[in-house]
Parts: C-alpha cells; structure tokens; sequence
C-alpha cells in the first residue's frame, strides 16, 4: 500500500514536471504569437525599417544580415570542427585526442561575449570597421566545438565492422573514411550541424561590437551588418511601442526559423532506421 | 557428403599433415621443393576432397600460407603462441576451438587485419607463396586485395546491392567500364549463389536482404576483386539451418578457385565442409591434420576431449 503510494506521487512528481518542461515552449511560443504575432505581414518582412519616430517598416535587412553572418559562420566553423573530429577519429593518438576534446568543451563553455571581445579586438580594431565578417567569425568560434563534438559522436557511432569490411578489400584509409565512413555518418553529422547553426542564430552579444547593426542595407560584408538579435535588443530597449512590437514580431520569426531548422532536420536527417 | 567413400585404404599412403614443418620431411613421398629463399616446401603430394567429392585422386597442392613461430600480442597479452603451419591451395582449412583461444586472431594475422589494432605485435613471420607478408617491404593493401575476409557478422555497406559488390572493384579500379563492372557484378553474383534472388533488386539497398543473403552478399563482394585466399571467421553462426546450408554449399563450390580457411565453433560443420582441420586450445595450435582423421582419430587427449564434447 506504501508503495503503492510512493509510486503514485513519484509519477505525479515527474509528469508534472515533464508536462512544465514542454509547456515553457509552448508558453514563449504562445506569449511571441500574442504580442508579435499581428505585426508580422508581407511588408514587414520584405520592407527596410523606417526612419526613427515613425512608425511601420520591416526588418528585411536583419532577416538578410543574420543570413550573411550565419553563412560565414558555417564556411567557418563547420570545416574546422568537421576536419578536426575527423582527425580525431581517424588518426589522432589517445593524448592528444584529449586534449582536443578538453580544449572543445572548454570552448564551449567560454561565456559568448568573451568571444565576441575577441573578434572586436581581432577584426573590429584591426580593420577599424564592424563588420559582417567580425560577427560571422565570432559565430564560427562558437561552432567549432558543436560541429566537432557532434561530427566526432557520429564518426564513432560508424560500426568498425564496416571501416574492416572496406580494409578486407584492401581500401587505403584514406578511402575507408571517404566512401564508407563520412557517407554512413553524414546523415548524423548534418543534423549536428543544422543543430549548431539553429542554436547560434540566436546568438547577441557577439554581434553588438562586431557586426553591430545597421538600418539600411548593408553592401558586401565589410559593413555594420544588421541581424534579427541584435535588432530585436535594440528595439525592445527603445523608447517606441511600436518598436516593441516589432521586437516581439522578429523575435517570433527567430523562432519560427529555429524551430523550422530543427523540424526540417529531424524529420529528413533521421538516422535510418535499418 | 564430402568424404570419398574408399577413402580408408588411401589412408596409409597419404602422407599426414603435421602442424610443425621440420616434421614435414619425414613423411614419405614428399617431394620435396624449396622456393627461392629457400624457406618453404612449396609443393607436397597429398590426396583432397576432389570438388565432385567423389573419386579419390591424388592432387598436387601447393602450400599457399604457412607461418613459421608465428606468436601474436595484444599489447601484454599474447594471444597466439609459436603457431607453425602449412595451409594448401584449394583446399579448405578449418579451425576449431573453444571461443577465446584465438581462432579470429589467426585468421587476422593472415590478412594484417590486426594491423588495426592498437598495441597489437607479431612476431614470427606469415609466409603467402613463401612470401613473408610481415616484411618490411610488404604492403598491407596489396595483400588483402588478395586475401579476401568474411567476418562473423555480415557487414554489407549501407548501400545497394550492386554498389556493394562493385565496391572492391571500383576503389581498386579494376573495371575499365560500367559494362565490364556490369559483368563483374552478374558473375560475382552468380558465384555467391546470390543472383536469381536479387536480379530484379540490384539497386535497393543490401539492409533489405535477409540475414544469410546479406552474408552471401559479404561473399559476393570479397569474390568480385577475384582473391585467392578466402579467409571465413564463423561465417554461419548467426545464420539459420537452411541459410548455413547454403553457405556451406558455396564452400564446396568455391574451393575449386580459392584456398578457403574458415573458423568455426561447428564441429559438424568443420568436418563436413574441410579438409584439414586445426584445434586452437589457449592460443596453440594443438593439433592440425586431415579432416577425416582429427575427427576419427585425434592424436592428443585435448582434441578428442573437445571433439567429444568434454569441454568447450
Ligand atoms: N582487440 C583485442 N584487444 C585485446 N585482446 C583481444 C582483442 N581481440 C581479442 N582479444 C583476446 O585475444 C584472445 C583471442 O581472441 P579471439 O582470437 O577473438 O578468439 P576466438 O576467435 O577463438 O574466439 C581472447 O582472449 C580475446 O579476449
Ligand atoms: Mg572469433
């Protein structure tokens, strides 16, 4: 009969928790669609914002920045944790490999804004400019350790019995890991990636003094870049309701976006169930 | 189903194989022959199973592996001790023994899969053709081009039927065209008993096939880069009777064109599908010799014991 209780509260106890774990999602979602959701038309997202004090306009700029810092983001991140974890798998020995693995998880745990000093004082000072490429080189930093360690998981996850069935038929290493093992791991590792980029899209302080913020387009990537965080801040901040409910509209697009990126990827990067 | 009926009065005057090389020239009728270096009688007299197994002939069959001291290591652990042995062409070579006592490895030393393996050591020297494939100069990946590996879990690649047997063709580039790849494909496909049930599924993916289909399909993509030893570690054990059935009866059939060396923890099935047969105890090579006469009439207690089911 004691048991029988304990067991009931035990599962109350965790459901109730799993059910408030799910409901925060809902509950932001929920609260961005209230507050931004009416905002949100064609015009808003195609259209430039408008001068300070009037009201109206869009965050096209933003949507496209946040893409252009994203991309050089991945073309620089992604490479480096890939080729890395690859090394790591394939070829490291065991002392160096954990030092790797400890400098990337220490990386990762480096606060964001630490990282975006670095960038400011590496490119922003250097080229006296911010810049889409300061903001994109900060992000990237920031994947290195997520693309490796995913890209890493999903090397390890390639049965080795597949890496000998190619070696027994006398591939070199080199093409054990070209044609079997990064084509049997590839679904794994792009999901891990897709993850990263959704997870850094999010990304703020980095991009406050690196590649800043702009109102206008911004030509090339040697400009101040406008990008959905840094402008959702700044518009939250301000003194204009109708910008806060502008803020509140991109942050739901910023949203929408990341979630789409995790749907999209779970449901076409499942790892195949055979 | 493989034994010669009349083999018992051939049995006198087949001289028997012994595990340890010096040994060798005692037995009578051997013509002896060196190779180059000197190192190993290449050719010996001695009757096999024919391949319609059923006149009894007496074939000249060349030694096509031998080892000479070979000991094998896991970092500290020595896992093979002092294994010498002669290992003929066209003939199939089974290896039993309880698990543990390093069937897999020996088999592994042949092919340098163990390579592989961090910390692992050889030491002793593996001769293919009375070459030694440990030798400095020796090139691991020209080697296992030759000597082909099935392994205990079949492990075809995620990929379709016909790209699993083009593999080996193709990384070794030895098709010249898709046609000809088209053609290694069919034959190879053929040769593993394979064909007529995926023909008309050559591009879906090999993950489809059942168990001992995928095994065969294992079989057909270590044919298609034409070895000429076939190296087979339990091949059976996780497959069904009927599926071990047809392995097995692939043996027979392919031992005409490879030299085959299976292991398996299947007694019945060492004494129906070899013709020598070797007993691995705790890393030694405890007895090695004709098939027929390890099963009838073992020369060590240990052999008979595990023949017999006493243990193991
Ligand atoms: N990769 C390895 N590292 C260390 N020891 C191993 C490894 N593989 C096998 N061994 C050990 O070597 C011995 C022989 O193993 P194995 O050749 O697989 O035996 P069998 O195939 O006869 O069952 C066993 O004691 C096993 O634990
Ligand atoms: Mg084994």
């Amino acid at each position: 009969m004691r048991r029988r209780i304990t067991n009931y509260f035990i599962f109350s106890l965790t459901s109730l928790c799993a059910l408030l774990a799910v409901s925060v999602l809902l509950f932001i979602l929920g609260y961005l669609l209230w507050h931004g959701g009416r905002s949100i038309n064609w015009a808003f997202l195609t259209q430039l914002p408008k001068p300070v004090g009037e009201s109206g306009g869009g965050i096209a700029n933003a949507i496209v920045g946040s893409g252009k810092i994203i991309l050089i983001a991945t073309l620089f991140g992604v490479p480096l944790g890939f080729l890395g974890a690859l090394y790591l798998v394939e070829y490291g020995g065991t002392r160096f490999n954990f030092a790797v693995r400890y400098a990337a998880d220490l990386l990762n745990g480096v606060p964001s804004i630490v990282i975006g000093i670095f960038a400011y004082t590496l490119i922003v000072l250097r080229t006296k400019q911010f810049s889409a490429w300061a903001g994109g080189f900060a992000l990237g930093i920031m994947m290195i350790p997520t693309a490796l360690r995913s890209t890493e998981e999903f090397l390890r996850l390639v049965p080795r019995e597949l890496r000998e069935a190619a070696y027994a038929l006398g591939a070199p290493q080199w093409k054990v890991i070209v044609t079997v093992v990064i084509p049997v791991a590839m679904r794994g590792i792009l999901t891990g990636i897709m993850l990263s980029v959704a997870r850094i899209a999010g990304e703020t302080a980095p991009l406050l003094f690196t590649s800043f913020g702009n109102r206008f387009w911004s030509h090339g990537l040697n400009e101040p870049t406008a990008s959905l965080p840094v402008m959702i801040f700044t518009y939250a901040v301000g003194p204009y309701d109708d910008w806060h409910q502008q803020a509140w509209a991109a942050g739901l697009i910023l949203l929408l976006g990341v979630l789409l990126t995790n749907i999209v990827v779970r449901l076409f990067f499942r790892p195949r169930t055979a | 189903m493989i034994t010669p009926e009349n083999l018992d009065e051939q049995e006198s005057r087949i001289p028997q194989m012994r595990f340890d090389p010096m040994q060798a020239e005692e037995a009578e009728e051997i013509p002896q022959l060196k190779t180059e270096n000197g190192q190993t009688p290449a050719i010996t007299l001695l009757k096999t199973n024919l391949p319609e197994g059923r006149s009894p002939n007496r074939v000249l069959q060349a030694v096509k592996v031998s080892t000479e001291h070979l000991n094998f290591f896991y970092g500290q652990k020595q896992a093979l001790e002092d294994i010498c042995i002669q290992i003929r062409e066209q003939c199939v070579t089974a290896f039993i023994g309880p698990s543990g006592c390093g069937k897999s490895t020996f088999l592994r030393t042949m092919n340098r899969m163990n390579d592989l393996i961090p910390g692992a050591r050889v030491d002793g020297s593996v001769l293919i053709d009375g070459r030694d494939i440990y030798a400095r100069q020796a090139d691991p990946i020209e080697l296992r081009r030759r000597v082909g590996m099935i392994f205990q879990k079949s492990n075809p690649f995620p990929k379709s039927i016909y790209e699993n047997v083009a593999y080996g063709v193709r990384i070794n580039n030895l098709a010249r065209s898709r046609k000809s790849l088209d053609e290694v494909v069919e034959r190879t496909l053929r040769g593993a008993a394979l064909w007529d049930e995926v023909k008309d599924s050559l591009h879906k993916s090999s993950l489809a096939l059942s168990g001992g289909q995928q095994q065969r399909l294992c079989i057909a993509r270590a044919l298609a880069i034409e070895p000429e030893i076939l190296l087979m570690d339990e091949p059976a054990s996780a497959l069904d009777p009927i599926s071990t059935a047809k392995i097995e009866e692939l043996i027979f059939e392919l031992k005409k064109r490879y030299t085959i060396v299976i292991v398996t923890h299947n007694m019945q099935q060492a004494a129906r599908v070899s013709d020598f047969t070797g007993f691995f105890l705790i890393g030694r090579l405890m007895e090695f010799g004709d098939t027929r006469r390890i099963f009838t009439n073992p020369s060590k207690k240990e052999t008979e014991d595990y023949i017999t089911g006493r243990f193991g």
